[in-house]
């Protein structure tokens, strides 16, 4: 008898992708300015790590939240007991309220509405549980955050089926894409039982247009399934178009109360509007009584701790501050984006065009040696080994077509993102000289080599922080 | 309707069983000193409220331990981006110094083998989904903690078989019913994968002893399946006999014993009364477990806030002694009162030295010894007694007559309302037994006075003017400040 689970024994957490290697190759030789300048600079890595001192400005202004006080008065025994899986009533108002500021005020939330989650990776899980059987299935478009095939298929049992999107029209959604995928599904005798997109998308950096998602709601609604738009980076929107919620187009096409209305929900997290991931704060909002009160029961294998519950309820609630953050992150966020396409396009390479997210998707097929995934894995190991870049190739986003890698610019300073650019400029000059016949020729033993111990590697791979 | 899943639609989470009336009483009518002294007691939760002065000094002198205030902000960036599901390493060093201690340093665990989980509740279901795929079982012995159908078996699609013990032996789990339950199961083509208990029992408040615990390694060893041990309330022992960790039988070198099979899981919502804080931690003694559990815990991690402000305190080993001394005189304190108080009216509970709870034996006070006794007993007590308190039957006990009652979630004057309650209802209940008897008599014997109806009459008037009593409050409640927080009091975590 097999001792430990099936789950135990597989690797449906997609652990042995390209995109944790990097991570281990970064973790061992980590760029430090001062005590390792030669070091991986981390790009691989969506965090939002510009506005810190925002948030800190914020915290040393307004004790109580941080000592377990309201008015001066102690509530540490009323916290530390709290583990209503409702959540805190204060602070799901104000997650509710900061939802609706970041769409401009033009949706409204209502807090029992809301499932509190850990994280939005936990969020994701608890959907897909309440709304699909094991060997279900979710369409997805392509690209897509890698972390989705442990989330939404590991211990749920349910399938992703990709709708494939192509750089010839910017990766948009199409409706033959949909059509295709639904069909897909069909001949893998897959029930299809929802889309899910991100929006702003990742990898992308792009916002869904009003075509998208109109076509995405005519398409849910003829098939009878659901939607579920995972907005974990609306707030990080930093130019035109705005932000579009799909909550926005139901309302616009008045469509409350009919049936599709009970088959979209959303996935919010705090982990990239304000760069607080290791707070595990995700949500789940819903206009499904249904979906919402089993999502609530199944919520209590991760609740937020109601430490946390009570900080962040203390500090949405002052408006002055999340109005003043959320201008002054978007800003931040535009200047890290120009400086990375500025930086990019100096060395000849193109970006998709953007206007979210904390990264760029980036387009080098035109240094690929062959237009295959293993030419775009040359190149990315020739970055992440020899240019010192640890960036997350097309392929582990599983991206249609090879030669596309995401780039992440909100984790690092600016210098250190300067850095990296002259270190990419330095890579592309090589790969244009003359001498690259021989140079190809050791990069093919030293590729080979490195090959090897990359295979050798991931049996052992078994570190990954949480990213997206 | 849009299809949604079978787990969404089910009764999977065990919330629909009648005995979330008992909350339901509470809920809707929950007693407050002064604007509802005749409302329902909650005895039904499971929460250490006994020592939190102690933790709240420790963080008033601690700022440090706080990434907000000035004196820890430094910390706060790379706290605040820490999500490395390995956890804070202080976090786990702190953790592993916490149970080693209590454990009076008989046993050293190992860092590296701390995984985090959504309390106990998410760890629980993230080592069911390691050890056994949808169909196999596990073994619990009951009564058992009610919310194990939901945590182990509603999405892992596990099953469980109870493996009964009686009070004949003071619910000991014998390795008769252990093998019983396997066969039964192995002749149902039913798949065991393991074990599963809690050590200190819940409900039972008991401990195992060292040969309880080495008989059971030796059956899952024999039949090669897991064993867990679920320590929770390990730091809830207020009398001797000490407490014995798995982890120190294991440990032993005459117990012979495959520690791929071995798996811990402990959490800081009893021992230190923190629920809200959720952390739970999954130890396991088998590599792949740890690995897989690991990126499960993705799924359930402890804030990073959390963990830090943890991490310090739990490492600071003189509040750790000073903590768990006087945690456990606390519910020495708590339980020597409360078991008292029931003996001055006949009731007894089961000797117990563990839990924040109490095992009642009321088999004497059912109508009859039947699950519908028990029910019957049961509404009567919280519609009438005014307490909620849990039935036997909701922990899977297959004798009727017994509840739990949990002592440390209220104060001292609550306590002492709650106790005067049961004694005034079980002296009523006294009353109306002998009354019974007596109408029998009566009407057998019509024309006869008898000594006994005078008897009765004046028993029944004291009756009634005790209760009259018992229902005011004595004194304002200080400590508590439930009045101006309300909307954080609600709890529907189930029977705890």
């Amino acid at each position: 008898m097999r001792l430990l689970s099936r789950k135990a024994t597989c690797n449906s957490h997609g652990q042995d992708s390209s995109y944790f290697l990097g991570w281990q190759e970064y973790e061992k030789r980590p760029y430090d300015a001062v005590r390792n300048p030669t070091g991986i600079i981390q790009m691989g890595l969506a965090e939002n790590q510009l506005s810190f001192d925002l948030l800190e400005s914020w915290l040393a202004a307004n004790p109580d939240a941080a000592s377990f006080r309201r008015d001066g008065e102690s509530i540490f025994r009323e916290l530390a007991l709290f583990q209503d899986y409702h959540g805190l009533p204060a602070f799901k108002k104000t997650l509710a309220e900061f939802m609706s500021e970041i769409r401009g005020n033009k949706v409204s939330f209502d807090p029992t509405n809301l499932v509190l989650t850990a994280g939005a990776t936990s969020a994701n899980e608890t959907l897909i549980f309440c709304l699909a059987e094991a060997g279900e299935a979710f369409l997805l478009p392509t690209p897509y955050y890698p972390g989705f095939d442990r989330d939404l298929k590991w211990r749920t049992g349910a399938e992703i089926v990709p709708i494939e999107c192509h750089s010839s029209n910017g990766f948009k959604i199409t409706q033959a894409a949909l059509d295709d995928a639904y069909e897909s599904a069909r001949k893998r005798n897959l029930r299809v039982k929802g889309v899910l997109i991100t929006n702003p998308s990742n990898p992308l950096g792009t916002t869904m247009t009003k075509e998208e998602l109109n076509l995405l709601l005519n398409f849910v609604n003829a098939k009878d399934i659901h939607l579920i738009s995972d907005e974990i980076y609306s707030g990080t929107v930093f130019k035109a178009p705005g932000f579009i919620s799909v909550m926005e187009v139901l309302h616009d096409k008045k469509l409350e109360n009919t049936d599709v209305w009970n088959r979209v929900h959303i996935v919010y997290s705090l982990s990239k509007d304000l760069g607080l991931p290791g707070f595990r704060v995700g949500a789940i909002y819903s206009n499904n009584d249904t979906v919402v009160a089993a999502a609530t029961k199944m919520s209590s294998f991760g609740l937020v701790s109601s430490q946390t519950q009570y900080l962040l309820s203390a500090l949405l609630s002052d408006k002055n501050f999340t109005k003043n953050y959320i201008k002054e992150n978007q800003k931040r966020l535009r200047r890290g984006h120009e400086m990375l396409v500025n930086g990019l396009r100096n060395v000849g390479i193109e970006c998709l065009q953007s206007n979210a997210g904390l990264f760029c998707w980036v387009d080098m097929r035109h240094l690929m040696r062959s237009n295959t995934f293993e030419g775009e894995m040359e190149i990315w190991k020739k970055i992440l080994y020899d240019v010192g870049l640890n960036i997350s190739a097309g392929g582990s986003c599983h991206c249609s077509e090879p030669g596309w890698f995401r780039v992440c610019f909100a984790n690092i300073t600016e210098d250190t993102l300067n850095l990296s650019m002259q270190r990419l400029k330095n890579f592309v000059i090589s790969l244009n000289s003359s001498s690259s016949q021989s140079h190809h020729q050791r990069m093919n033993n030293s590729r080979r080599r490195s090959l090897t111990k990359w295979v050798l590697r991931l049996s052992f791979n078994d570190r990954a922080p949480e990213e997206r | 309707m849009a299809n949604l899943s079978k787990l969404a639609t089910n009764d999977g989470h065990g919330e629909n069983s009648p005995y979330f009336d008992g909350w339901k009483a509470y809920d809707e009518n929950p007693y407050h000193p002064i604007n509802n002294p005749n409302g329902v007691i909650q005895m039904g939760l499971a929460e250490n409220q006994l020592s939190f002065d102690l933790i709240q000094e420790w963080i008033q002198k601690n700022p440090k331990a706080s990434i907000c205030t000035k004196e820890g902000i430094f910390s706060f960036k790379d706290i605040a981006i820490f999500q490395d599901y390995h956890g804070l390493p202080e976090f786990r060093h702190a953790m592993v110094k916490f149970m080693g201690q209590v454990r009076g340093d008989r046993v050293t665990f190992d860092p590296n083998r701390i995984v985090m989980g959504g309390g106990a509740t998410g760890a629980s279901e993230i080592l069911m989904f390691c050890l056994a795929d949808p169909g196999d079982a596990f073994l619990v012995p009951s009564p058992s903690y009610p919310a194990f159908d939901r945590d182990l078996r509603w999405r892992t699609r596990l099953q469980l078989i109870p493996v009964p013990c009686s009070s004949a032996n003071d619910f000991q789990l014998e390795r008769e019913a252990l093998e019983e339950a396997y066969k039964k199961a192995q002749q149902a083509n039913i798949r065991v994968k393991g074990l599963i208990l809690a050590n200190p029992s819940n409900p039972l408040g008991t401990l195992m002893s060292k040969d309880a615990l080495t008989t059971l390694v030796s059956f899952i060893n024999e039949k090669n399946i897991h064993l867990v041990c679920d320590e929770i309330y390990s730091a809830t022992i207020f009398h001797q006999p000490e407490f014995v960790s798995i982890s120190e039988v294991i440990q032993d070198p005459n117990v012979v014993c495959n520690k791929d099979l071995i798996h811990i899981i402990y959490s800081l919502s009893k021992d230190m009364g923190l629920p809200g804080f959720r952390v739970g931690i999954v130890y396991s003694y088998n590599d792949a477990v740890v690995a897989c559990a690991r990126k499960m815990s993705s799924f359930g991690l402890v804030s990073s806030q959390t963990q830090h402000l943890l991490a310090l305190m739990l490492s600071d080993k003189e509040f750790v002694a000073r903590y768990l001394e006087e945690n456990a005189k606390r519910l020495a304190k708590r339980h020597m009162l409360f078991t008292k108080g029931l003996e001055e009216v006949g009731i007894s509970c089961l000797r117990s030295n563990a839990g924040l709870f109490v095992w009642m034996d009321l088999r004497r006070l059912l109508s009859e010894p039947t699950l519908e006794g028990e029910m019957k007993l049961w509404r009567i007590i919280i519609n009438d007694v005014k307490l909620n308190v849990s039935p036997g039957s909701s922990f899977h006990c297959c004798e009727p007559g017994w509840f739990r009652v949990c002592f440390a979630n209220m104060d001292d004057h609550t306590m002492e309302v709650a106790l005067q309650r049961i004694q005034s209802f079980v002296d009523q209940k006294n009353e109306s037994l002998v009354k019974s008897e007596v109408l029998v008599i009566k009407d057998n014997k019509r024309r006869q006075k008898s000594l006994c109806l005078n008897f009765t009459a004046s028993r029944l008037d004291e009756s009634v003017n005790m209760s009259t009593r018992v229902m005011s409050p004595h004194s304002p409640l200080a400590s508590l400040a439930n009045g101006s927080n309300q909307d954080l009091n609600r709890t529907h975590q189930g029977l705890k």
